[in-house]
């Protein structure tokens, strides 16, 4: 069925989209922008990158920030990956009812709480805060992301399969490195690039769970904010959407033409 | 049962009973310490070395003192209403704004669906604190849309919404729009073509189909997004710390306040809990709604 | 619709093959006593069977009648509640699904996306102790068995579903198991697809001379490759039997009903001896004469099975048959081959009778509303007693 934009739907979708680029778009112009007055165009100019370039504070938070994304989301991944397949596979054990609630908790939690709590138990184990505390804290509520991706993966996956590989002989956690984890692969990626996207974003639990020598990047980006619109931030910012913007399409770009190959793949071999 | 499974169990199990459920459990024990100029600034505190004696001296120390300050002090009280209210109005207005943007993007032309969505999930991904940030230029005494509404005549003297509740809900809607948008498109995108035929063919013309039939039948996807948007609405702080104004009482940032600022860890311990208790009545009509929802699918 | 054909070729074929009837043969399977419960849902009620090597051996039965749960105990996914399951003797209880000398063939074929087809056949052979170097030439032994050696280096979704059901049957077929699980192996190909490959899968079987256990719910099917069905309900296996024995002699109306059609009346039995049995069944119509399998008793209730084939319709009535009884025609459904009529008989019983159309439509004897008569010899239907077969 061939279907046409009627006027109404057109018109909405035009301004809403409108709505959720143009405060971005206006950012990431005035970031080229050669006065230090935000709203005033002087001409164009690239010398707030060349600044940020040169900002020791802002490239050490960067570095923590992506130290503390990486090691977050990778461990994440592995425990959320591991609860997921508890969730689906693991029957019905103790404390199950507990463990579900725990995995789904922090997805509503507010930030403040979890930020808190987590702090209140760094401080009672006497842990230091730094760059440790931040990665615990980023690894505990991004694995319950990570573990709605796969488990939302692994809940549509043919348990055959599973059941074929030890059939053939493959031991259940042979059967799980061959079979399962090849097949929910996508998941898994995504649910790291979720987990380290999260890591990245995140303000409020970095602020509550980081020292002193381990300020983040939102950390610093909401210290300058609160100073009020500043071109070094523009700068900044459009560097991240950029960076972000470049690997969702890309990453969309790539799965839609992996999608066309296997149709059209499939189409063929049902006319053999 | 297989030392594997137990391995597989335990290691997730125990990191979330260590990292969520004891650290929730120090905040509701914190919650009913008192405050003390020591540290930790709170008593008392658990002390195993006088044994029995002192885990009863532990729990004889703890009271609800910090709830019934926070009943009595008037700040608590409004901070609550004032978030349980800018929450509601900022879903409602999210509401009005993304049903219609769901409802193009489900009757847009087959090529264009792919598109559009990866349109709503992108600011998914980017960065919540830009994202809020970027309104602060367009919203300042000086910013661009006072200059354009100056520029088109239709005020004379530039608006202050900037650091007002306005400004609050206008960050809200933005950053939270695309929790609103998904779930009801997946609603109408279900949604048989043929049943607004039908509806017409009996007689409805389309504004009415669309009430009797589309409004109804995407129900659920409304009710989704809409706590999609009110639960982290409620409990929200980058937004009003950022676009909100002193006179801006939300319950997040007077946790923050009186952790960070007034050094009060019993009081915004006890906040903490009752944000939670508050939240727990929208996450379960939600939970109940999803239920409903999956059970309808059968 | 049922072709009689169809399982008599085969069972012709393998005619001198019973070793169910030597007792000195030792069976591959035997359930003792097998209960399995799901909760407070009893899926397999107390069974015992044998099946022998070398046999193909069809599970028939609607879903949900345990079938699949009999198939699945065998690999191992499942666990008896009591009794125990022997594969050559030998208690399978303890031994896990990857450690048997079982395959099985998964209904969804459940071929590995991320394989290719070679890969898919080689996965098992991987896991055994067969020396890499011989790995190889087994999987083109057996993609040559399955004619695909040119698809090799397909992946799964590159191939039709025809193709994906060999691919899946080569799989399973390459360790060489002593017993191969066949779970609704056909059920997704289209009708045409599915008679070859039925024939396919027997030449397979004989080649190979692997125990087959197939599991289905088309009655078809099963009488077409097995050499003995086992007819299934609620957990417990009604009869267990060759294809002929089983359409020609049904051990309960269960049975009779489940495979093909088959007109049944309710009436009182009285013995004429030489296993001749009179049933009344209604007043002021002439009773019905038929052969009982099991004896019954005068006076008893008892229900008379009849095939719509073995039921002659004709114009004018006929002697030379035991029964014979009038009617009108009610509705007549024309399948091409043969026709189907629906008498009504004066006691307001509908009989279906089958004929073959000989002659071209035009000419055809029997229209709407015309009274003709029913006839049938008195071995053409059998005398079911309730209590027979459970």
């Amino acid at each position: 069925m061939t279907r046409r934009f009627s006027w109404f739907n057109a018109t909405s979708l035009t301004l809403g989209f409108t709505f959720l680029y143009l405060p971005m778009l206006i950012l990431i112009i005035y970031s080229f922008n050669a006065s230090k007055l935000v709203t005033v165009w002087a001409g164009f100019s690239t010398k707030w990158y060349g600044e940020l370039l040169h900002n020791e504070a802002f490239l050490d938070a960067a570095w923590v920030t992506l130290k503390v994304a990486v090691l977050s989301s990778t461990f994440a991944t592995v425990l959320g990956t591991m609860a997921a397949y508890v969730m689906v596979r693991g029957g019905r054990f103790r404390g199950r009812t507990l463990f579900s609630g725990m995995i789904y908790a922090p997805l509503v939690m507010p930030e403040v709480i979890t930020g808190l709590s987590l702090l209140l138990l760094f401080i009672a184990i006497g842990l230091d805060r730094g760059v440790v505390t931040i990665v615990l804290a980023h690894t505990t509520f991004s694995m319950c992301y990570v573990s709605v991706v796969v488990s939302s993966r692994l809940v549509t996956f043919d348990r055959s399969l599973e059941e074929a590989a030890l059939d053939l002989g493959c031991s259940p956690f042979d059967a799980f490195k061959s079979v399962t984890l090849p097949i929910i692969a996508p998941a898994v990626i995504s649910g790291w690039l979720l987990a380290f996207t999260l890591s990245l974003d995140d303000l409020v639990i970095a602020s509550f769970t980081s020292g002193p020598s381990s300020t983040t990047l939102p950390i610093k980006i909401f210290s300058a904010v609160r100073l009020g619109v500043s071109p070094e931030i523009n700068a900044l910012s459009t560097i991240m959407i950029a960076i972000v913007a470049i690997g969702v399409i890309t990453a969309s770009l790539v799965s839609k033409q992996a999608i066309a190959r296997r149709q059209n793949e499939e189409q063929k071999a049902l006319k053999q | 049962m297989n030392v594997r499974r137990l391995f597989l169990i335990f290691v997730p199990y125990l990191w979330l009973l260590a990292l969520f459920l004891v650290p929730f459990l120090i905040v509701l024990k914190i919650a009913l310490s008192d405050g003390a100029l020591a540290i930790p600034p709170y008593i008392p505190t658990l002390d195993f070395s006088n044994g029995w004696e002192g885990i009863k001296t532990f729990f004889a120390g703890l009271d609800m003192e910090n709830f019934i300050f926070l009943t009595e002090d008037e700040l608590y009280w409004r901070a609550y209403l004032s978030s349980l209210q800018i929450a509601a109005i900022s879903t409602a207005i999210t509401l009005l704004v993304g049903y219609p943007i769901a409802y193009g993007m489900a009757k847009a032309p087959d090529e264009w669906r792919p598109t559009l969505m990866m349109l709503v999930i992108l600011p998914f991904w980017t960065s919540f604190l830009i994202r809020v940030y970027s309104w602060m230029g367009i919203l300042s005494q000086e910013g661009f849309l006072n200059q354009f509404l100056l520029w088109t005549g239709i005020i004379n003297d530039p608006l202050t919404i900037l650091n007002t509740n306005t400004a609050v809900y206008i960050g809200i809607v933005y950053t939270y729009l695309p929790f609103m948008i998904l779930p009801i498109y997946a609603a109408i995108e279900k949604l048989d073509e043929s049943l607004l035929e039908a509806a017409e063919d009996l007689g409805c013309s389309r504004m009415q189909a669309f009430w009797l039939v589309t409004i109804p039948l995407s129900k659920s996807g409304i009710i989704a997004g809409c706590f999609l948007v009110f639960i982290p609405a409620l409990g929200e702080f980058v937004i009003p710390s950022v676009l909100g104004g002193s006179k801006t009482l939300m319950i997040g940032k007077v946790l923050w306040e009186e952790f960070f600022s007034n050094r009060d860890w019993p009081v915004a311990s006890a906040v903490a809990v009752i944000l939670l208790l508050i939240l727990v009545i929208p996450i379960i009509l939600f939970q109940r709604n999803e239920q409903k929802q999956r059970e309808s699918e059968g | 619709m049922f072709k009689h054909g169809d399982f008599m070729a085969h069972s012709s074929s393998t005619s001198t093959f019973a070793p169910w009837e030597d007792s000195e043969q030792k069976p591959l399977i035997q359930f003792k006593n097998v209960t399995k419960r799901f909760g407070s849902f009893t899926a397999i009620d107390n069974l015992n069977l044998d099946i022998f090597e070398q046999e193909f051996f069809a599970l028939l039965g609607p879903s949900g009648c345990g079938k699949t749960t009999l198939m699945r105990m065998l690999a191992g996914f499942e666990s008896a509640t009591e009794g125990t399951i022997l594969l050559d003797g030998q208690d399978m209880a303890p031994v896990p699904p990857n450690k048997r000398a079982v395959n099985m063939m998964f209904q969804s074929y459940a071929l590995f996306p991320h394989l290719t087809v070679a890969d898919n056949v080689a996965f098992g052979l991987k896991r055994s102790d067969m020396p890499k170097s011989e790995i190889e030439g087994r999987v083109d032994e057996m993609l040559r068995l399955v004619r695909l050696e040119k698809f090799a280096t397909r992946k799964p979704h590159q191939i039709s579903g025809g193709q994906r059901q060999r691919v899946a049957l080569a799989r399973s077929l390459a360790k060489a198991p002593k017993l191969l699980l066949l779970d609704e192996p056909l059920g997704a190909l289209d009708k045409k697809l599915r008679q070859d490959t039925q024939f396919e899968l027997m030449d397979i079987q004989e080649k190979t001379g692997t125990t087959f256990v197939i599991v289905t719910h088309d009655q078809e099917e099963a009488m077409t490759v097995a050499s003995r069905v086992a007819v299934m309900d609620e957990g417990r296996l009604v009869q267990v039997d060759t294809p002929a024995r089983i359409y020609e002699n049904p051990n309960s109306v269960y049975v009779a009903d489940f495979i093909g059609d088959v007109n049944i009346i309710e009436g009182n039995a009285s013995n004429k001896g030489d296993g001749l049995v009179e049933i009344n069944w209604a007043e002021g119509q002439p009773a019905i004469q038929g052969t009982a399998t099991n004896a019954v008793q005068d006076g008893t209730r008892v229900t008379f099975a009849i095939r719509p084939e073995k039921v002659s319709i004709t114009q004018e009535r006929v002697s030379d048959k035991a029964n014979c009884i009038e009617g009108k025609v009610l509705d007549i459904a024309y399948l091409g081959n043969i026709s189907t009529y629906h008498v009504e008989l004066p006691s307001g019983h509908v009989i279906k009778a089958q004929a073959a159309n000989n002659r071209r439509l035009a000419r055809r004897s029997f229209t709407w509303e015309d009274a003709v008569w029913l006839s049938f010899t008195d071995t053409a239907g059998i005398v079911l007693s309730d209590n027979a077969g459970g």
